[in-house]
């Protein structure tokens, strides 16, 4: 068992864990924190995406003790008061989900993605979420979702005045 | 999926990798990003009896400028890599390929000693090396020495590394300015090359054209000759030996080296 330290949402925690635990079980199993979906569980889909020190990654490929030492941040994370973060708002109004299931991977790779490019142009949010498949093939939707986040983040309008 | 067990080390320096390496030989895997390595683990393809982890040693990682060559530290992350200022003005076509690797979250945690490593022929990074002329700088207890990207690879998944050695860094030389071309055939979002082509300066690299990342040598030799792209692209398949899996045959992944060389020197930018 190693000892690790990690934020996870802003909250410290101290756990023992086995080192082959993958950091999308520590979160799901341990932690109860179950918005991040195991899907393919081979780094392809994206359903399990989380923040790790702010970025995007595949939590279904990265070990707890990498986590160690480090801030990750979970789709449960986001929403501050009750309030939902843009993004989530976003996915929303614009209806950028179906099933749901990709939803949480969605999210996520969309809040790192804004924090690197907060202006992303169609294009861009398309190669953006290359990592997130979504089975319900409801791109345009999503991407509808981001650009009117990107909006909303930037206080030009809220996201229920865009139409993209 | 979850690896077989295994015990974990933080390694607090690449002298402490290289002392638990020389220690357990090839009982040991280095883990760095582990976005090679931890997906052959969850299917039991790797076994490995432990990791040791250089994924957090800040001496590994960044990119500088070393006289008449651009450094990249082994666990320079293809994000960092392909967002990188120094690297996108003096060896642009390496920052291109980082920046094709996978997808953004891949691209997170991914390091380029660590794509080098694991020597996937379909992947960009050593493909990009190839074309550049590169070389791996490796450490083992014996001291450091340096290989050419021509001698690096041995065959699928098989480098000159040996067990107790490490990737520190990686080094191509600076071309600013040079015209460079990159073509890669790809069926699906975030998939490995099916066929893969880095071109600059009269050097032509192929990806997933056999067991290692190659030159396209006849293609290069006519290049040196005078031949326009055309013809020169029309020996780009010669002396290769491509695989045959669901994706493509031999004779697909023949023409398509054939059209995505020439791509490559038709559409070459600064």
């Amino acid at each position: 068992m190693t000892q690790i330290e990690l934020t996870v949402n802003g909250e410290k925690r101290s756990d023992e864990v086995e080192p082959r635990l993958l950091l999308v079980h520590y979160l799901r199993e341990l932690l109860g924190l179950r918005a991040a979906n195991v899907g393919c569980d081979t780094t392809s889909c994206g359903a399990c995406t989380v923040l790790l020190d702010g970025k995007s990654v595949k939590s279904c490929t990265v070990l707890a003790v990498q986590a160690s030492g480090h801030e990750v941040t979970t789709a449960e994370g986001l929403a501050v008061g009750g309030e939902l973060h843009p993004v989530q708002a976003a996915f929303r109004q614009q209806h950028g989900l179906q099933c749901g299931f990709c939803t949480p991977g969605m999210v996520m790779a969309t809040v790192g993605l804004l924090a690197e490019n907060p202006h992303p142009t169609e294009a861009e949010v398309r190669e953006g979420l290359e990592g997130n498949l979504c089975r319900c093939t409801g791109y345009h939707n999503i991407v509808r979702a981001v650009l009117a986040a990107a909006q909303a983040q930037a206080g030009q309008v809220t996201g229920e005045q865009v139409t993209a | 999926m979850i690896p077989a067990k295994f015990d974990y080390v933080a390694a607090e320096s690449a002298g402490h990798a290289i002392e638990l390496l020389a220690e357990h030989g090839d009982d040991a895997k280095v883990l760095a990003g582990g976005h090679s390595l931890l997906p052959m683990m969850k299917l039991r393809l790797a076994t490995p009896e432990l990791l040791i982890d250089i994924g957090g040693l800040d001496e590994l990682a960044g990119v500088s400028v070393d006289g008449p060559d651009l450094v990249v530290g082994a666990t320079t992350r293809h994000a960092d890599l392909a967002a990188s200022e120094l690297a996108r003005a003096e060896a642009p076509l390496l920052a291109y390929a980082a920046s094709q690797v996978g997808d953004p979250q891949i691209r997170h945690r991914g390091t380029i000693g660590g794509s080098l490593s694991h020597a996937d022929p379909a992947a960009d990074l050593p493909m990009a090396l190839v074309a550049l002329g590169g070389t791996v700088v490796v450490e083992g207890q014996a001291g450091t020495r340096t290989v050419g990207a021509d001698d690096f690879f041995l065959g699928y998944f098989e480098t000159v590394l040996a067990p107790d050695e490490l990737v520190t860094a990686v080094r191509v030389p600076r071309r600013p300015g040079v015209p460079w071309g990159y073509q890669k055939f790809v069926r699906r979002a975030n998939d490995w090359a099916i066929v893969g082509v880095a071109a600059l300066d009269g050097r032509i690299a192929l990806a997933n054209m056999g067991p290692t990342p190659l030159r396209a040598a006849a293609a290069e030799n006519a290049l040196a000759a005078g031949a326009s792209a055309a013809d020169a692209a029309e020996l780009a398949a010669d002396g290769t030996s491509p695989g045959e899996d669901l994706h493509a045959d031999r004779e697909y992944r023949r023409h398509l080296a054939r059209i995505l060389t020439r791509r490559a020197l038709e559409h070459e930018t600064a």
